[in-house]
């Protein structure tokens, strides 16, 4: 039956792995869950968790297997004896453990287990020990740990399954589209490499060449190291509706920043719509001019911007459209987002909200300005390949007649 | 050897799960991966597993430019070809020229030591895949000279790591994964009697009010930590600083708040 709880856990979508379920069964065999229930709590989380994220769907997975044991004793007898006479269920063990279980005699177990029973109801404890195996631990392969599993109460401090209770990781669970390892490996693709710079790195065939012309007098040839070429230039929505992606775009940024990642790398912030000033910070206090942006910028940097696209048409259409702006912005922004992806030879926007939601919105009109991909690993991947090679840009996906009047 | 092995030493206070998690991977001879908010005591954790086991601790504190392989060792060509142009030493003995990194020197030490992989996500992304054939094997060549070494014990391996969901599967799949939950009050007590046993309780408890209650601050950038709490006590005790008579405003804000934001976010909820 614990192999039960591996099937519990990968219900609750943890990816645990044969590594990691062998290393808790020679732990168990070790005793290293200490013959406590909450012993095992922790030890099978160190072992087959391996991220604060998934600490909630581990205690999740841990009531759904845990709370019959407490509740219904006499139940796990039956579950017990079906897992040890239905071999399909032994199908996930090793040679030794299956060994193991047979040498097991069942009516003794169960013999031990009533009188566990017995002794629970005599004692009025409410029940805190789970069931002794009788001298053989199904998991020690040896028979050297007799260890039953005690539910709860290891002596101060709450139980594993208070804990368990609590769901006191439920914040930091993250059912997201994106981690910042995934946003990482993309972004290995935007790259050009060149050798620039300094001559730092000791050039070995050259060396050799050179000394070897030079009649075995040593001549040390370096070189420029080989860096990657691209600049980058991320521009970010922020605010607004684009609150609910908060994290997503602080892990993009997170992964695009990353030291020696690009040649250059820049970042500006707007909220909703790009007008005629953009913002070095996302507190909007160090102005910077979109004209100054293009025009301290090469054509060949990349342009990418994050934002949903998503505003009142005015606000994307109308000269004065902006609602978060003081100063009257003459120039409409549909205007400025054009200036913006005229000027770059390659730019992408990548977009959080998903794409079903495009059709009848100012994405679609931004869409026809900037190649707009949907911020998925395959969005996000298809926006790299687009920057470094070009090629295609993608569809905008079913366009509706509105943004053809809005086009006018 | 038995379970159980480590239960803190008396400058490092670990809690009871923390302590659990370093036996089993101890036990499991697993590498031990901790994360944790920053000051939560990580690093500080592999110098006290190696007192509290009396073994040597060697540290290999990771940066972005670090490679898997200096961690094993790296040839000196050039104070070779250095040498066989000025005819220093004996070139033909490349073996003089290997120098072990700190994970080449864990596992040619003739005796068990604590390896502490510091601050591992600083890397590229493929270091920790790097790692683990020799993580596993508990062995390496060096190709140079042909010398094979292979660890007579398996060294204690612990690795700290700030970023989350940062590492290869296959990587975290070998490790026993800990994480230092931020202390609560009861645990920080004892954190900081630590580093000043002599302060006053009821000192302690304003202290700890005032920084638990500045941690609760929603929208704050960052939150102060463990290393800060303990620098604010530092600095009050020093003025003299009496944080129950002193009114309005956190006194010595600057240690604990490091970001003009959250200044000013803070002074903002202090006047309201
Ligand atoms: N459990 C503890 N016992 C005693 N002191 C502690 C403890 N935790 C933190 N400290 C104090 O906090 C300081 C910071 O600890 P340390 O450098 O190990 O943190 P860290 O988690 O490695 O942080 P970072 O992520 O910034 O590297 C220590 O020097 C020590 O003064
Ligand atoms: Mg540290």
């Amino acid at each position: 039956m614990l192999v039960d709880f591996l099937f519990e856990l990968r219900r609750h979508k943890l990816k645990v792995s044969t590594h990691e379920w062998q290393a808790l069964m020679e732990a168990l065999a070790l005793g290293l869950h200490d013959s406590s229930l909450d012993g095992f709590y922790h030890l099978a989380r160190a072992v087959c968790v391996k991220d604060i994220t998934e600490y909630d769907a581990f205690d999740q997975a841990f009531l759904a297997y845990f709370k019959d044991v407490k509740a219904d004793a006499l139940a796990l007898t039956r579950e017990l004896e079906a897992w040890l006479t239905d071999p399909r269920l032994l199908a996930g063990l090793t040679d030794e453990q299956r060994r193991a279980l047979q040498a097991l005699d069942l009516d003794k177990l169960r013999q031990l287990f009533e009188q566990r029973l017995r002794e629970q109801k005599e004692r009025h404890d409410g029940g805190n020990r789970w069931i002794g195996t009788g001298g053989t631990s199904p998991f020690g392969n040896s028979g050297v740990n007799p260890s039953g599993i005690r539910v709860g109460g290891s002596g101060g401090g709450r139980s594993a399954m208070q804990v368990a209770e609590e769901r006191r990781w439920k914040e930091y669970r993250k059912d997201v589209s994106l981690d910042v390892r995934q946003i990482d490996v993309a972004l290995r693709g935007l790259r050009q490499l060149g050798r620039d710079g300094a001559d730092e790195e000791l050039d070995l065939d050259e060396t050799v060449d050179e000394t070897c012309k030079n009649a075995g007098d040593l001549e040390l040839v370096y070189r420029p190291p080989r860096r990657n070429r691209v600049k980058v230039i991320l521009l970010m929505d922020v605010g607004g509706s684009m609150d609910p992606h908060a994290e997503l775009a602080s892990r993009l940024f997170t992964a695009a920043s990353r030291a020696g990642r690009f040649a250059r790398f820049r970042s500006y912030y707007f909220h909703n719509c790009v007008y005629e000033t953009v913002y070095e910070d996302a507190a909007f206090k160090k102005k910077v001019p979109v004209a100054e942006l293009i025009s301290h910028s090469d054509r060949d940097e990349k342009l990418v911007v994050l934002g949903d696209a998503l505003m009142h048409p005015a606000e994307l259409l109308d000269p004065g459209g902006a609602i978060y702006y003081y100063a009257s912005n003459r120039t409409p922004g549909l205007e400025w987002l054009r200036r913006l992806a005229a000027h770059f030879r390659r730019a992408a926007w990548l977009n959080p909200e998903p794409d079903r939601y495009w059709g009848g919105t100012t994405v679609e009109v931004i869409a026809s300005v900037f190649p707009m991909w949907q911020l998925t690993l395959e969005g996000l991947a298809g926006a790299v390949r687009y920057l470094v090679r070009g090629g295609a840009r993608p569809a905008v996906p079913n366009p509706s007649n509105w943004v053809k009047l809005g086009l006018g | 050897m038995s379970f159980d092995q480590f239960s803190g030493t008396a400058s490092y206070i670990a809690s009871d799960e923390l302590r659990h998690a370093v036996n089993v991977a101890v036990a499991l001879a697993r590498p031990l991966l901790v994360r944790g908010e920053p000051g939560t005591g990580k690093t500080l954790l592999a110098e006290n597993v190696a007192r509290a086991l009396g073994l040597p601790l060697l540290r290999w504190h990771v940066k972005s430019t670090t490679k898997a392989k200096e961690g094993l060792y790296v040839y000196d060509t050039v104070a070779r070809l250095h040498d066989s142009r000025f005819g220093d030493g004996d070139v033909k003995d490349i073996a003089r020229y290997i120098r072990l990194g700190p994970l080449g020197l864990a596992l040619a030490a003739d005796h068990r030591v604590v390896l502490l992989i510091d601050e591992i996500d600083k890397a590229d992304l493929e270091f920790p895949n790097d790692l683990l054939l020799e993580l596993d094997a508990m062995r390496f060549r060096i190709d140079e000279t042909g010398r094979e070494v292979v660890a007579q014990e398996r060294p204690i391996v612990i690795i700290t790591s700030n970023n989350e969901k940062e590492l290869p599967d296959a990587f975290l799949r070998r490790c026993v994964f800990h994480y230092i939950e931020f202390p609560g009050r009861e645990l920080m007590q004892r954190i900081v009697r630590v580093h000043h046993p002599d302060l006053e309780d009821k000192v302690l408890d304003q202290a700890l009010e005032v920084f638990y209650g500045l941690r609760a601050t929603p929208k704050l950038r960052k939150r102060p930590t463990t290393s800060e709490l303990i620098d604010w006590i530092c600095a009050l005790r020093k003025a003299g600083v009496d944080l129950g008579r002193v009114g309005g405003g956190i006194p010595f804000l600057g240690t604990l708040i490091k970001t003009e934001q959250d200044v000013e976010l803070v002074g903002k909820r202090a006047k309201a």
